[in-house]
C-alpha cells in the first residue's frame, strides 16, 4: 500500500485544466497545487492593498469548482494547495462557497495561516531579530525602501494537523514547496518529527513533483516525441518506509524516466548535500533512483539529519519601477537599424533631461538570450529589439514607455509591432532572503465545513 | 565539489561581445556536452543553479574530469558570476553547477528577457569538450 500525492500546479499561471484532467485520470488520495513562487506573495501584497479580499491565487477558485464532481464521486480525494498565498481564509470563504453551491456543504476546509510577517517586522526587530540577507550580510535595518511582503516558509506540521481534523481542502500561505507533499505522508503513516530518513525521503518525493510537469517530460532537452499537449501531471506513490514511485496518469502523455525525474531533481537547487526545509535537511547526493519502465521510476536512499532552527523567510520590498518593450526590425541592415533606433529613444530621453539608473538592450535573434556568449550574428532577415529601463522615479520610466511610438513616423524604415500599445510600467519588487527563529513563529490551523465558513 | 571564484566581477556593457572559447561547431576535435548529457536551469535570487545530467556513467566519469568549475566559468565569463561552485551527485550521474550573482538582480529587478537564467541549461549544452578517445561508449546512452 502506498499513499498517492500528485501535484497538477507548478506555479501560478500553470494550465487550469491540470487538476480536473488529473483526477478524472487517476485515483489519488492528495492532489497538491503549487502556486508560490519567490516572489508571487509580493504581487499578492499589491493586490490586497487594493482589495482587502484579494491576494491570494485567483485561478484556484475554477479549479476547485471544476473539482467538485471528483470530490462528490472520490472519498479518498483531497486537496492540498499554497493558493491561500496573503489571504488564505478569505480564499478558504470563496472556496467553501463553491462546495455550498456544489451541494458539498459538509466537506471540511482546514486554513493554515501564521507564515505573513508583514506587520510583525518592526516587532520583531525590537525583539533582536536582525533579518540579516542571506547573501550580503546586511541587516534589515539598513533598508531604506518599503517592505512589500515578510512570509516564513512553514513546514509540513500545521498541514498535519489540518488533516488530522478531518479537512479534505487544506489552504496554506507559504509553506515549503516540499511540505505539500510531506504533510499528507506524515499524516497516512503518523511518522515522529525526528524521523529524519522519511522525512528526508517524502522531501525529495515532494521537490520532484512540485514543479508540476517538469516531472513528467515538461521542459525536458529530450522534449521530442514526449506528446506534451497531452502531458500527464505527476504523482508520487510513497511506500511507509519513506521510498517512492514517481509516475503520472495512465493514457496521459509525457514521459517517466531516469532523465525527467533527475533532471528535477537537481532544478532550483544549491548544495545537493543539504537541500534545506523546514522539516529536515536532505542530502540528495545519496538518493538512487531505478526506472522500472512504463513512466515508472522508483526514488530511495536519501538522507536527511535535523531541520535548521529557524524558518527561511522570503521578504520583499520596493524597488522603483521598470518597463519593457520590443519593436520588430526588419531587413537585411536590421542589426544595424536595431541599434540606430536604440539609440534614438535614449537620445529623445536625454533630451528631455531624463537620465534612467539603468538600461538595456538586446536585439532577440541573434543570441541574446544569453548576455555576451554568442558571436554577432549575421545574415539574419530580422531582430526583436527589446528595451528595458528600471529607475527609482516611476514618471521617468513612464516617459520612457512614451519614447517607443514615435519611431513609427520618426525612425528607420522597416519596424513594426507596435500594434501591443506603450510598454506597461511595473514596480519593482526586490527579493531579500533571510531567517527567523522558530519560536517567533506560530503557525495556526483551522478546520471547519464548507457550511460553517462564513457567507 | 569544486569552487572557482571569478579573479575580477565585470559586468558588461549590454551587447558587450567577448572572444570566447568558441560556441559549438564542425570542428572535429571537440565533443559538444549535448552529446552525453542534459540540462536544466532556473534562479535562487540573483544566482543561478545549472542542472547537467550525464546520458551514462561513463559519460559522468568523463564530465567529472572535463566539466570543470573554471572551464564553466569560463564559457559563461560573459554573465560575471562572482563564483561558480560545481557539486557531485554521482549516484545519478549529475551535477549542479551555482553560479553566483549572474543575473542581473534576479527575479523583478533584471531587465534580462531570461530574467530567471532558464536558457542557461540548453546554453551549456552547446559547450565543447575535449574529444575523448572512447568515444563510442559516451555516446551510449542508458
Amino acid at each position: 500500500m502506498t499513499v498517492k500525492i500528485a501535484n497538477a500546479a507548478g506555479f501560478l499561471g500553470d494550465n487550469i485544466d491540470a487538476p480536473r484532467r488529473l483526477v478524472e485520470s487517476a485515483e489519488v488520495d492528495y492532489l497538491t497545487l503549487e502556486h508560490l513562487a519567490e516572489l508571487t506573495l509580493s504581487i499578492m501584497a499589491r493586490q490586497r492593498q487594493k482589495d482587502s479580499r484579494s491576494g491570494y491565487a485567483r485561478d484556484l477558485l475554477p479549479v476547485v469548482e471544476s473539482l467538485t464532481p471528483a470530490f462528490a464521486r472520490q472519498q479518498q480525494l483531497h486537496l492540498v494547495t499554497n493558493g491561500g498565498g496573503l489571504n488564505p481564509v478569505v480564499c478558504a470563504e470563496e472556496v467553501a462557497a463553491i462546495l455550498r453551491h456544489a451541494e458539498l456543504g459538509a466537506l471540511k476546509i482546514g486554513v493554515v495561516s501564521g507564515d505573513d510577517l508583514g506587520d510583525r517586522i518592526d516587532q520583531l526587530q525590537q525583539q533582536g531579530c536582525a533579518f540579516e540577507n542571506l547573501d550580503t550580510g546586511q541587516p534589515l535595518s539598513e533598508l531604506a525602501q518599503p517592505i512589500i511582503s515578510a512570509n516564513a516558509y512553514l513546514g509540513a506540521a500545521p498541514i498535519v494537523d489540518a488533516l488530522a481534523g478531518d479537512a479534505r481542502i487544506v489552504i496554506t500561505g507559504r509553506v515549503a514547496d516540499a511540505a505539500l507533499c510531506v504533510g499528507p505522508a506524515v499524516h497516512r503513516y503518523g511518522w515522529a518529527w525526528d524521523d529524519w530518513p522519511r522525512l528526508a525521503a517524502a522531501s525529495v518525493a515532494g521537490h520532484v513533483i512540485e514543479c508540476g510537469a517538469q516531472a513528467t517530460g515538461g521542459y525536458a532537452t529530450d522534449w521530442k516525441n514526449a506528446n506534451l499537449a497531452e502531458v500527464g501531471y505527476p504523482i508520487a506513490e510513497i511506500a511507509a518506509d519513506g521510498s517512492s514511485v514517481i509516475t503520472k496518469p495512465a493514457g496521459s502523455g509525457g514521459m517517466v524516466n531516469r532523465r525527467t525525474v533527475t533532471e528535477q531533481l537537481v532544478y532550483e537547487i544549491g548544495d545537493p548535500a543539504r537541500y534545506m526545509t523546514p522539516d529536515v535537511v536532505v542530502d540528495f547526493t545519496t538518493v538512487e533512483l531505478t526506472d522500472h519502465g512504463s513512466d515508472r521510476v522508483a526514488i530511495q536512499g536519501a538522507h536527511g539529519t535535523a531541520a535548521p532552527d529557524s524558518y527561511k523567510v522570503s521578504l520583499a520590498y520596493a524597488d522603483g519601477f521598470t518597463a519593457s518593450g520590443q519593436l520588430l526590425v526588419y531587413g537585411p541592415d536590421c542589426i544595424e537599424k536595431a541599434h540606430a533606433a536604440a539609440d534614438i529613444v535614449f537620445a529623445k530621453l536625454k533630451q528631455a533631461g531624463i537620465e534612467l539608473a539603468a538600461t538595456h538592450r538586446e536585439l532577440l535573434g541573434t543570441g541574446d538570450g544569453v548576455l555576451g556568449l554568442h558571436e554577432t550574428a549575421v545574415g539574419v532577415p530580422e531582430v526583436m529589439l527589446r528595451l528595458s529601463v528600471r529607475d527609482p522615479r516611476r514618471e521617468a520610466v513612464s516617459r520612457f514607455a512614451k519614447e517607443l511610438a514615435p519611431l513609427i513616423t520618426s525612425g528607420p524604415a522597416g519596424l513594426a509591432g507596435y500594434a501591443q500599445g506603450r510598454p506597461q510600467v511595473r514596480p519593482v519588487f526586490a527579493y531579500w532572503p533571510t531567517l527567523v527563529p522558530r519560536d517567533a513563529v506560530d503557525a495556526s490551523v483551522q478546520v471547519r465545513a464548507a457550511n460553517d465558513w462564513p457567507k | 565539489m569544486q569552487v572557482f571564484k571569478s579573479a575580477r566581477r565585470t559586468i558588461g556593457p549590454s551587447n558587450q561581445r567577448r572572444e570566447k572559447p568558441g560556441m559549438t561547431d564542425s570542428n572535429s576535435s571537440s565533443l559538444p556536452l549535448d552529446k552525453i548529457a542534459t540540462a536544466r536551469s532556473g534562479d535562487k535570487g540573483n544566482h543561478a543553479n545549472i542542472g547537467v545530467v550525464a546520458r551514462s556513467a561513463a559519460a559522468y566519469e568523463f564530465l567529472e574530469k572535463e566539466l570543470t568549475a573554471e572551464r564553466v566559468a569560463d564559457y559563461f565569463s560573459s554573465l560575471g558570476a562572482s563564483q561558480i561552485v560545481r557539486y557531485e551527485l554521482p549516484k545519478v550521474w549529475a551535477f549542479n553547477f551555482m553560479l553566483h550573482d549572474c543575473l542581473g538582480g534576479g527575479a523583478s529587478q533584471s531587465l534580462r528577457i531570461d530574467t530567471q537564467g532558464k536558457l542557461l541549461g540548453t546554453a551549456i549544452l552547446q559547450m565543447p569538450l575535449p574529444k575523448p578517445d572512447n568515444i563510442d561508449s559516451l555516446l551510449a546512452t542508458v
